[in-house]
This record gives structure tokens, sequence and C-alpha cells, in this order.
């Protein structure tokens, strides 16, 4: 006989609700044998009660505090109770249906607490009704972009879901990370506009639909701007030029760790937590079906709730000197730029990080994270930097994350640049972002890069000669700055639409517009920038190390000059579909190159080339060339280099593969490479050759016409050649 | 609309009848039909959906429950869906595991 528990039968009440202790782990609400378990922590709180609304209500239908008078079920003797263990206050209410109800918190403290605009340490308000940090659904923005109604008393409402989603054989992928290519997109950006066709634009479903096309692309891995709950309406404004409303589009302020952007849910609308989360589920597995990984950009580095002048939502109510890091005289830090710092190494907060991740990596199958703005995570409780930052190391091993990937973006607003030398404990890789610099610079001609160059192209070994090529995020473009065809359309920034005056965005673009700035008709410019983007390609995709591509960039997408559109919810973030159509040639040529990637085990080695043959063959691993062979001209106005890759030597000689011989010319007039001789019996066959117009720039992999002349190679201006020994 | 399910047997094809608003509140009601259709061994469970109007998560999770119940030798298939059924049911990925038909056979 199966033996019912003996903790299902309430033991308090609280004007007919049936209570009992709770159970303070885990955390947040837990649909538990005919109830719900509620659990939050404040260290400062001296008082506590739990907040339930029906869905949607605009007032409480009860308020249970978790100390004070209760009566007995059965006989309705009064008698005191109290709920909480250590800093934990927990119990169990009965009889809730979990679709329909809400919660909240609120806490009290005999402290003196801040006012709003005032520094201080405390921010206990009884008449703030608290999010839960750890809810797993939030209402209140279900449909993006919908007015909220701005009366409500409690703008960001916790839900319940059900966690038992049916994953059938799904696991993550565990592709290993030198055989990644990773996309990084934006859930709304990449089906919002009309010219998706898909049938919920903007959308986890619609993204769905969009699956075969990053198949065919070929990319393995697509990298998800933020899609915790956040508030799109935050610090929203009119645009001083077009009168529209100005938001939080990209989403990089979070509001709750563990919920997903309800917004981006076509299940959104039906207010029910479990169906916005099932869809995101969904759109997971059918990516992993389909052989592609999934890593969300996480933002640990600041919340929603900005600085002394900011909304009470969660955690500055609940307990704000342990959530943010504040100066002596109580104001927020602000290394984030944003108006707050996540207090990231009290030891409370690396809890919450740490189960926020775990519970992304069990519940949603997530393969990866990158992390924004990660030096702050390094950062101790007053912002110095530390030596050996625990939150880096607890999540480097720990036995759940133990096969995510862990990308950091090593810097942050307050100045702490660590591409290099970020805490990796060998399992974080970084955002390389000295690669995009000297990309960039390369491409558009500057001098004095040849050496930087042999150290970009081969992985970085300069910056992480004990960390191997899969440090190294490599990427030319990225959310952030310009797209890859305004790189080579804009000399400078254009963001006058994001009401700033153009002081926001980056200025070191290291970008050459082609002889016009913006849009022309120029035939011959236009050639250019296609070739140019074409050029920047091949060394990407050629690059030891993991390249990262961004969401439209295989079409040229523009953003107008604009290189920090995270507020622009319109064209200059949505992906124009239509583009595909005008830049089929481009679309093929990078098609082409991710599949040659694929290919060739000679481009994705895990450890670093050594520039010596340690197998026989005759030739080192990785060899460097100039117009002449095996003589590199290494002087510092040379615009051009070329490398050989011996297939002997490929995953260090235990694969064998072809020979790989990339050139790269950034000069403006073309010049003739003679070209490294092959083992007797290989010959050289053309790839690429950036020089041509399309469909001779590039060939289908394995179907390379051999070249004529094996002895030089003319490589014309601008331009990259690839080609294959075999 | 209240929610109803009942259960026809036609040979061997076990078909639940949905109707109105599959809730939490309604989904024990089905899931005891899903019971009932399981202890008759049938080779098919068609989940006859025509009149269902809506279906929130814990009707979903009936739905798997009613696909894991009958095992893997039993086909369970739903018929006739209104269209934002379908839309539910393709977005939380219920399609993977039970097939949408237009008619039964």
């Amino acid at each position: 006989m199966e033996i019912e528990r003996i903790d299902i039968y309430p033991t308090h009440e609280h004007r007919g609700y049936k209570l009992r202790p709770g159970k303070p782990y885990p955390f947040g609400a837990t649909i538990v044998n005919g109830g719900v378990n509620f659990s939050v922590f404040s260290k400062h709180a001296s008082y506590c009660t739990l907040v339930l609304f029906d869905k949607g209500a605009s007032e409480p239908k009860v308020e249970i505090p978790f100390r004070g008078m209760f009566e007995r079920p059965e006989t309705k003797e009064p008698f005191w109770g109290d709920f909480r263990i250590g800093a934990v206050y927990s119990m169990v209410v009965f009889d809730l249906d979990p679709e329909e109800i809400e919660y909240g918190f609120r806490m009290d403290a005999p402290y003196d607490s801040a006012k709003k605009g005032e520094p201080g340490f405390h921010r206990f308000d009884h008449g703030n009704i608290l999010l839960d940090p750890y809810a797993k659904s939030i209402g209140g923005r279900e449909v993006w972009g919908e007015q909220p109604d701005w009366n409500d008393i409690y703008q960001h409402r916790a839900r319940i879901v059900q966690d038992d989603f049916d994953w059938e054989d799904d696991r993550p992928l565990e592709i290993p990370m030198e055989d990644l290519v990773i996309y990084e997109a934006h859930v709304r950006s990449f089906t919002r506009h009309e010219s998706s066709g898909v049938r919920f634009p903007g959308t986890f479903a619609g993204l769905r639909e969009k699956i075969p096309y990053l198949k065919e692309l070929g990319i393995n891995c697509l990298e998800l701007m933020p899609i915790y709950e956040f508030d799109e309406f935050e610090n929203s404004r009119e645009s001083p030029i077009t009168g529209e409303t100005l938001m939080n589009y990209w989403g990089y302020s979070t509001v709750g760790f563990f919920a997903p952007k309800a917004g981006f849910a076509a299940m959104g609308k039906s207010k029910d937590g479990t169906m916005v989360a099932d869809e995101l589920k969904n759109l997971i597995k059918e990516l992993h079906l389909n052989g592609i990984e999934v890593i969300l950009d996480v933002v640990f580095n600041h919340t929603a709730e900005g600085n002394e002048f900011g909304p009470t939502i969660s955690f500055r109510g609940i307990d704000n000197v342990t959530y943010y890091m504040l100066t002596p005289e109580g104001y927020y830090y602000n290394f984030s730029g944003t108006g707050n710092t996540l207090n990231c190494n009290n030891p409370v907060v690396r809890g919450i990080v740490l189960d926020c991740l775990r519970y992304w990596a069990s519940e949603f199958h997530i393969d990866g994270f990158r992390f924004d703005l990660a030096a702050i995570l390094g950062r101790d409780q007053n912002g110095a930097p530390l030596p050996n930052p625990p939150l880096l190391e607890i999540l480097a091993h720990d036995p759940i994350l133990a096969k995510c990937k862990l990308i950091a973006e090593a810097w942050d607003a307050g100045g702490l640049y660590q591409v290099g030398s970020f805490p990796a404990y060998g399992r974080w890789a970084e955002w390389n972002g000295k690669y995009r610099d000297a990309i960039r610079q390369y491409l558009k001609g500057d001098m004095g890069l040849i050496g930087e160059m042999s150290q970009r192209l081969q992985g970085s070994p300069d910056l992480y000669s004990s960390r191997g090529t899969t440090a190294s995020i490599n990427f030319i473009t990225c959310h952030d700055g310009f797209t890859l065809y305004d790189t080579v359309s804009y000399n400078d920034k254009h963001n006058d639409a994001n009401g700033e005056g153009g002081a926001d965005g980056a200025n070191d673009n290291n970008s050459w517009n082609c002889g016009w700035e913006g849009e022309t008709d120029d035939p011959a410019i236009n050639a250019l920038r296609k070739k140019q983007i074409k050029n920047a390609f091949a060394m990407l995709l050629t690059s030891q190390g993991v390249p990262m591509m961004l969401m439209g960039d295989e079409v040229a997408r523009t953003k107008y000059g604009n290189n920090n559109t995270y507020c622009q919810d319109n064209d200059l973030n949505w992906l124009d579909w239509e583009k595909f159509k005008k830049h089929e040639d481009l679309y093929r040529f990078v098609r082409n190159c991710i599949a040659f990637r694929h290919e060739h085990y000679v481009l994705r080695n895990r450890w670093h080339l050594r520039n010596e043959d340690y197998v026989g063959s005759g030739y080192p691993d990785i060899s460097w060339h100039g117009t002449t062979p095996w003589q590199p001209d290494w002087d510092g106005t040379s615009r051009l280099l070329a490398f050989m890759l011996c297939g002997k030597h490929a995953r260090g000689g235990t694969e064998v593969d072809n020979y790989i011989y990339v050139a790269t010319n950034m000069h403006w007039e073309g010049h003739e490479f003679g070209l490294p001789m092959l083992p007797d019996g290989m010959q050289w066959h053309v790839f690429a050759n950036t020089g041509m117009p399309s469909p001779d720039d590039i060939a289908s992999p394995g179907h390379e016409p051999r070249l004529e002349d094996q002895s030089r190679f003319f490589v014309g201006d601008r331009s990259v050649v690839i080609l294959v020994g075999k | 609309m209240a929610f109803e399910a009942h259960l026809e047997m036609d040979g061997q094809v076990a078909k639940i009848f949905l109707k109105g608003q599959l809730d939490a509140n309604a989904a024990p009601e089905f899931r005891d039909e899903v019971e009932k259709a399981a202890g008759n061994n049938p080779t098919r469970l068609a989940l006859m959906l025509h009149d269902l109007e809506y279906i929130a998560s814990a009707g979903i999770r009936v739905l798997i429950f009613a696909k894991q119940k009958m095992g893997g030798g039993v086909d369970v298939v739903a018929v006739s869906p209104q269209e934002q059924i379908v839309e539910t049911l393709e977005m939380t990925g219920l399609t993977h595991s039970i097939e949408i038909i237009e008619t039964l056979d």
C-alpha cells in the first residue's frame, strides 16, 4: 500500500486559508501536494507577509503573515505561530490553483529606510508589494509593448509554473566548443519584421518557424540576447526625431532572473506562465533536434531597479544591502553604467546566480551562457577586483553546469578590462574584443597589424596560451556597435534616433565607409563594401577559435550607422527578410564559408598551433607567408599576410585533413602571391576568392576547381583567397 | 462554458469528447476519462476536440498524461481541434507526441 505523506495537512489557518510551516528550500514558489510552498530570504527584514492576488486583480485577495496569530484549522482556537527558519520565511498555502494566482511579499524592518532619491542602506517600505527574486513567471508585461496599467500597485507580478514539460529524449547537445559557429540574435528582432512571414512575429514561436533558415546557413549555436523578464517600458520616452516610443528594447536590465520574457512568447497573452515556459522549451527542443545549441546572454551585473531614484520592484525592498554594492554613504556603485551594481560576491547573491543558472541548465536544457559585463562578477563587495573570485570559481566547478559553455564579456563599465586575463578555471571563454578591433583595423587597411593579425588568426595564443583556442570567441560584430555592413559603410556613428544627442554608443568603431558616408548608388562603392564583408567572413571563419556572427550580417543588415540601437523597436533592429533576396550572393558566400569550416578539422583545433612540424610531415602545423612563400612581410607598412595549415597536423595530428592556404591582401592594390609547394601528389584548388564576382567568389566545399598555375596566385586589391591542397 | 468530458468506445477505439474550457479545475474530470479509457485497452485514443474552446497548461498536461498512460503501442490523436487550440498545441510542443487529424477514419 502506498503511504501518503504526513505533511500534506494544514496545521494553521488565516482568514480561511489553510497553512502549514513551509520548507525554506527551494526558494520561490513550489507546487507541493495539496498546495504551494512559498519561501523567501531576507537577512534584514523583521516582518514579512505573503500577498496573494487573483490573476490580474488590482487588489490582493489575502495577505498572510509569516508570523503572528493563527487559528487551528479544526477548532479555530487562536495561537501564535512563526514560519521563519534562519533568515528565510516559508509557508505552504493549501488549496490554491497555481494557474489562477499571483503572489508577492511585503517586508518591513526596524531600520531607518531611505526615501526615494536619498542614499541609504535599507529600503524597506511596507507599502510596496515585492516581486519574488525566484519568480519563475512574471506578469504585468505579458504582451510586448502593450501599455501597462501604471496605477497598478503591483507592476511585475510573480506567477507559478508547472515544470513538467515533456522533453522526451532531449538533452543539451554538448557540441565541442571548437566546433561551434555562434549566431547572436535578438528574439523579437529576428522575426518581428513583416517580411519574416511567420505566424507569430517577434516571438519564440516565430523563431521556431525560422529554424530551417538557421540550419541551412549552417550555424550550430544560437546565442540569444536577454530573454529573462525585463520591462520594455523602463526609461521609455519619445523619440525626438520620429515621435515613436523609445524602449528598453534589447533587454539588458533584468526584472526577474528565473522568468522567461513573457512578451517574447506568443502564449504571453494567455497570462499563463507555464504556457510561456512551454513555448520557450519547445523552441529549445526543436533547435536541439536540428543540431543547434542555445546560449543565453545573462545580465547579472545590475537589475532594473536603477539607482536611488529607481523603482522598488524586488531586491532593494527585500534586502537592499545584501543585493547591491553600496558606497560607504549608501549610494549605488555604478560599475555597470546603468545605475546599480549587483553585489555578486556577497555569498547570498552568489547563491541566487548559481540557482538561476542551474535552473536554466536543468529546466530549459540551455547549453551555455554569455555573461554581460562579466568583469563585475569578479569584483568584491566594495568593487575591488578579486584575484580569485569565488562566484566565477563556483560556476566553473558546478556539477550541473559542468558541460555548459561559460563565456565572459570580460570587461565592465567601471574600467576593468580583462580580455586575456579573465579568471578562467579551465572553463571560461571570453568575447575577444582584441580580435574584433584588430580585424576591423586590418580590414580597413591600417598598417602595423601583421604581427597582431598572426596572433588573432591562430586563436590569440598571446592572450590565451594556457587556455587553448576555445577561450577566444572571435567576433567582428555583435549587438553592441555597427553591423558588418555599417562597419564598411560608416566612418562615424549616427545615433540621433536614440535621443541622447549622440552621446551614447562607442566612438572607437574602427570602421571605414569605402568612400561615402552611408547609403549610396555608386556601384563601385557598393561592390567594395560587399567584398569587404566577404573578406571579414573569410577571415572570421578560417580563424582558430570560436567564430560568432551577428544576426543579419549574412544579408548585409544595416542599422543606418546607429551603433547603439538598444532602444529601437523598429527597422533599426528588425531583420528585413527581403534583404535575403537582394544579397543572395552574400548569403551564399557566408553559408559556404561556414560549411567549409565544418568540413575541415584543421580550422578547428582545440589547442593552439605550435608553428612547428611535430608529426614529420615536412610542414609546420601553421606557416606564414607573404608575396614570396615562407617569407611573411612583418614590416610595419605591410597590409598583406598569408598562412598555410598543414592537414597532417589537424587536431594535434589525430585527424588527417586537406592543406589550407589563406592569403589576405588589405592593400588597395592587387599583389601576386607565390604559393608554397604542396607535398607530392597534392594540388591547390580554389575555394574562395573575394576578388571575383559571384558566383565565382566561392565554391561548394569539396567541389573546388583546380588551380591552373600551381605556383602563384594574383590576389586582387582588398581581397581574401582561400585555397585547398588535396 | 462549463467543461464536459465523456468517453465512448467504438470497437477498439476510445473516443473522449471534450467540450468547453479545459483549465486546472476541469483537468481532473478529463483525467478520469483517460483512466477509464485506458481500462478498456484500446488500440487508439481519439481526443475529439471539435467543441473544445480553450486549453490551459493544466489541460496540456493531461494530454501528455494521456499519451504516457496509454503507452507506446496506442496511437493518440487529436481530432478536429479549433484553430486556436491547434496553435496552442503547436507552440507548446504537443504536436511532437500527439498527431492532429481532421477526421477520424
